[in-house]
């Protein structure tokens, strides 16, 4: 099954994320920044990184722009979690390489069928 | 689907008032730095700004995604005004940053509501209309989708992605799919830019698509197929034959979730703790398999390795606890936090300038005590603030800067943890305070007191030596009750002062409430254990010491002070070997301000005992608190001081609860684990 990293510096966030995709059979690991998720996504195989904008150390647009560098993240979908008002960061994030994004606020339902989405 | 949401609301709780204490100690700071600057603009750290605004935008997502809708918008106000300053578009003066701290506020009040489930506080509404006004742009508020559009003849989309598609890890694949989903779809391919196969590029797109659809499908849903792709590829979408439709509005349905109000108390802890708790079980399991495996047909020349095996057991369990106690101890910067914001708000009304110096905040101490040390805290803070630090022209006056300064400092010190309050205000002034004493009756015109005596005295019950009551202290609330909560933690408060230059208060804690150094006494044929920060002293009495007025309880004389004497072997219905007041011992303690002697056989030893609650087995009992288990596995009650010097100077109280003790005793004793 595919594995699936989210990246925000909520815990609550995360713990949503992980518990919902967890619960249809994905497995997910979770980073608290950016600088975390770039160690963790060059350590092994990720098919999917949902990551927030807003985070202290590497923010969501220099971790897209970082992992479109690397090899193994070039075609990889990431996923940015934005909200209504940050039309202006989502443009900056797809500019950096992301694939698409998910609008906060969002119920579970609605990331497993973004996520189905995109995994196919 | 059903996830029930609430299963993270402990968390989002808990992150989103972590994340409103970071925002209003930021704040604090930039609200410092202004008032030094005195009136001109102040160049903010870009990562200040940004840490607030992450805080606020963590917890309007948080709060839109778990339900609580009403969070969500007022955090949305406070984001966005800090978005602004985040960009540039507005300057953050005195007046702001006021209204962010009292925003934030407010947000701690709407976290607290949701948490009991009780109704927001009214005054959210005029701080969120008064956040709104103070942005130079109208904020942008959730857009509502606009109604769906349908197309008549059905829709034909023409869809070529660029050449880099690829490149942002989408897929057309993908997209053709979705459209599929939406409804039966003709689709046909346009070849004519694929290149020949030695040009050819495997990550780059050459094909496009020609999509038709039918009328069922709706405007909205094809665009939301396309959202994430448009800017990377040529998109057109065209209605065929288009005839007028009634607009559908869809009503979003919102019920809010309910909120459980079963707030379980729960902790944080490190990875890095977790990981060597982990370790160290791993230790652990190598030495059980060691151990086992060394016994099985055991031969006397193996001892010497079974000693060092059980020698490696002792130190690995060793580890284990203080990595288990670790587990429950949290830096002291979580109460330091909270007291800039106090200081300030206390100086203001008391019209005074006072920063506020915090050092050693690392420092760890175990959760419960780090809850409880809080109140006395502040109430050193708020002291120092009103009777230790001068007004400004009084400082001057005296060569001293114009604005005050408390050091709050917390360090480890020969396994416990000291933390300092100390002011470079005015000092103790002893004259006064000995004269109120004497006018008080607390100490008699003929006895003399050396400087570090009369410093004692302001830790007596209801003393207070300030000239008039006001809001900040003098609320009844004196330092008798910092000492005695910081007793009741096992710890000791100190002060030491030098006139016109300060005051230092100095709080003494043991590192963990688990744990507790104790005196161990025998009443008969049972052991109690005393906590050591209670005993003032122990003597051996004579018989003609002690009186007994008629119905009152006995009264024993030591050094001109008359104190009631509780016997333990009556209190606890046991059978004493010493009847006679010259066989046994008299432990003096100190509770509340207020002393009484505790009559038992002997004195054993001084030794640390593991807490053991006793309140899920039995009912809360007078005079005990909890019980251990002693080292030969007999187990031991510790005994409450507090609760026996109250039981000493009420005796009739004092006999009801011991035949409370008599009845409770009579069913088997209590199971320990």
């Amino acid at each position: 099954m595919a594995t699936i990293m989210t990246v925000d510096d909520t815990a609550s966030m995360r713990q949503m994320i992980s518990f919902t995709l967890n619960s249809v059979g994905y497995e997910v690991i979770q980073a608290g920044d950016g600088a975390e998720a770039l160690k963790l996504a060059k350590d092994r195989k990720v098919d999917l990184v949902i990551a927030d904008l807003n985070m202290p150390n590497m923010d969501g647009i220099a971790l897209v722009k970082s992992l479109r560098a690397l090899d193994t993240y070039k075609f990889v979908p990431i996923l940015m979690l934005t909200t209504e008002s940050q039309a202006d960061k989502r443009d900056q994030g797809k500019t950096a390489g992301a694939t698409g994004w998910i609008v906060k606020p969002f119920n579970p339902e609605q990331l497993v069928n973004v996520v189905r989405k995109v995994l196919g | 689907m059903a996830i029930d949401l609430r299963r993270f609301h402990s968390t989002f709780f808990e992150e989103s008032l972590e994340g409103i204490a970071a925002m209003e100690a930021e704040l604090l700071e930039m609200e410092r730095l202004l008032l030094r600057s005195n009136g001109r603009p102040v160049d903010f750290d870009p990562e200040r700004l940004n840490h607030i605004f992450r805080a606020a935008h963590s917890i309007k997502g948080g709060s839109g995604t778990f339900g609580f809708n009403q969070i969500a918008e007022f955090s949305h106000g406070l984001e966005s005004l800090l978005d602004e300053a985040r960009s540039g578009r507005r300057t953050i003066d005195a007046e702001i940053a006021s209204l962010l701290l009292r925003a934030v506020d407010c947000l701690r009040g709407l976290i607290d509501a949701a948490r009991r489930d009780a109704p927001i506080p009214a005054s959210t509404e005029a701080l969120r209309a008064e956040l709104e006004r103070a942005q130079t742009t109208p904020s942008r508020s959730a857009t509502r989708a606009e109604p769906a559009r349908t197309a008549e003849g059905g829709w034909r989309v023409r869809f070529r992605p660029h050449d880099r598609f690829f490149h942002s890890g989408n897929d057309p694949l993908r997209i053709l799919r979705a459209l599929a989903e939406l409804g039966g779809i003709t689709v046909s391919a346009d070849l004519s830019r694929v290149p020949d196969w030695s040009a050819f590029d495997a990550v780059q797109s050459y094909l496009g698509w020609e999509i038709a659809l039918p009328k069922s499908v709706s405007r909205e849903s094809i665009d939301e197929v396309f959202a994430w792709v448009i800017g990377d590829c040529d998109l057109d979408i065209e209605a065929l034959a288009t005839a007028e439709a009634a607009p559908l509005v869809s009503v979003p349905l919102d019920i809010p979730a309910k909120v459980d109000d079963k707030s379980a108390s729960s902790i944080r802890v490190a990875t890095a703790k977790v990981d060597g708790l982990v370790d160290i079980v791993g230790e652990l399991v190598i030495t059980e398999t060691m151990l086992s495996q060394l016994v099985e047909g055991f031969v006397p020349e193996r001892l010497s390795r079974l000693q060092a095996g059980i020698a490696q057991l002792e130190r690995h369990t060793r580890d284990l606890q203080d990595a288990v106690l670790g587990i429950r101890m949290l830096p002291i910067g979580f109460v330091f936090g909270r007291l800039p914001r106090l200081a300030r708000d206390i100086a203001a009304t008391l019209g005074k300038r006072v920063e506020l110096e915090i050092s050693g905040e690392r420092t760890e101490l175990d959760k419960t005590i780090i809850e409880r040390v809080s109140d006395p805290l502040i109430h050193l803070v708020r002291n120092s603030i009103d009777h230790g630090i001068e007004p400004s022209d009084e400082r001057v006056k005296a060569g001293k800067p114009a604005h005050g300064t408390i050091r709050l400092t917390a360090y480890h010190k020969a396994g416990s943890v000291v933390i300092e309050a100390e002011d470079d205000g005015r000092g103790l002034n002893r004259e006064r305070i000995l004269k109120k004493a004497r006018e008080r009756g607390l100490v008699p015109p003929e006895v003399h007191l050396d400087s570090a005596q009369i410093d004692e005295l302001i830790f007596l019950p209801g003393f207070s030596t300030a000239e008039t009551v006001n809001d900040v202290s003098g609320r009844g609330v004196g330092l008798d009750v910092v000492r005695n909560n910081i007793r009741s933690l096992g710890g000791g408060v100190e002060v030491t002062s030098t006139a016109g230059k300060g005051t230092r208060f100095s709080i003494r804690l043991p590192l963990t409430l688990a744990i507790v150094d104790g005196m161990s006494l025998k009443v008969g044929p049972e052991v109690y254990i005393l906590p050591l920060a209670w005993i003032a002293e122990t003597l051996r009495l004579q018989p003609d010491r002690v009186s007994q007025p008629a119905g009152g309880p006995e009264i024993v004389a030591v050094r001109g002070d008359y104190l009631p004497l509780l016997r333990l072997d009556r209190l606890f219905n046991v059978r004493a070997r010493a009847t006679a007041l010259n066989e046994g011992i008299v432990v003096i303690v100190e509770a509340d301000g207020k002393r009484a002697g505790l009559f038992v056989d002997e004195l054993l030893d001084q030794q640390q005992v593991v807490l053991k609650s006793l309140e899920p087995h039995c009912q809360r009992l007078e005079g005990i608190s909890a019980a251990t288990i002693l080292g030969d596995g007999t187990v031991a009650l510790i005994l409450d001081a507090g609760s026996l010097v109250r039981q000493a100077h009420n005796p009739i109280f004092a006999m009801a609860a011991s035949a409370a003790i008599v009845q409770s005793s009579g069913a088997t004793p209590p199971a320990l684990h």
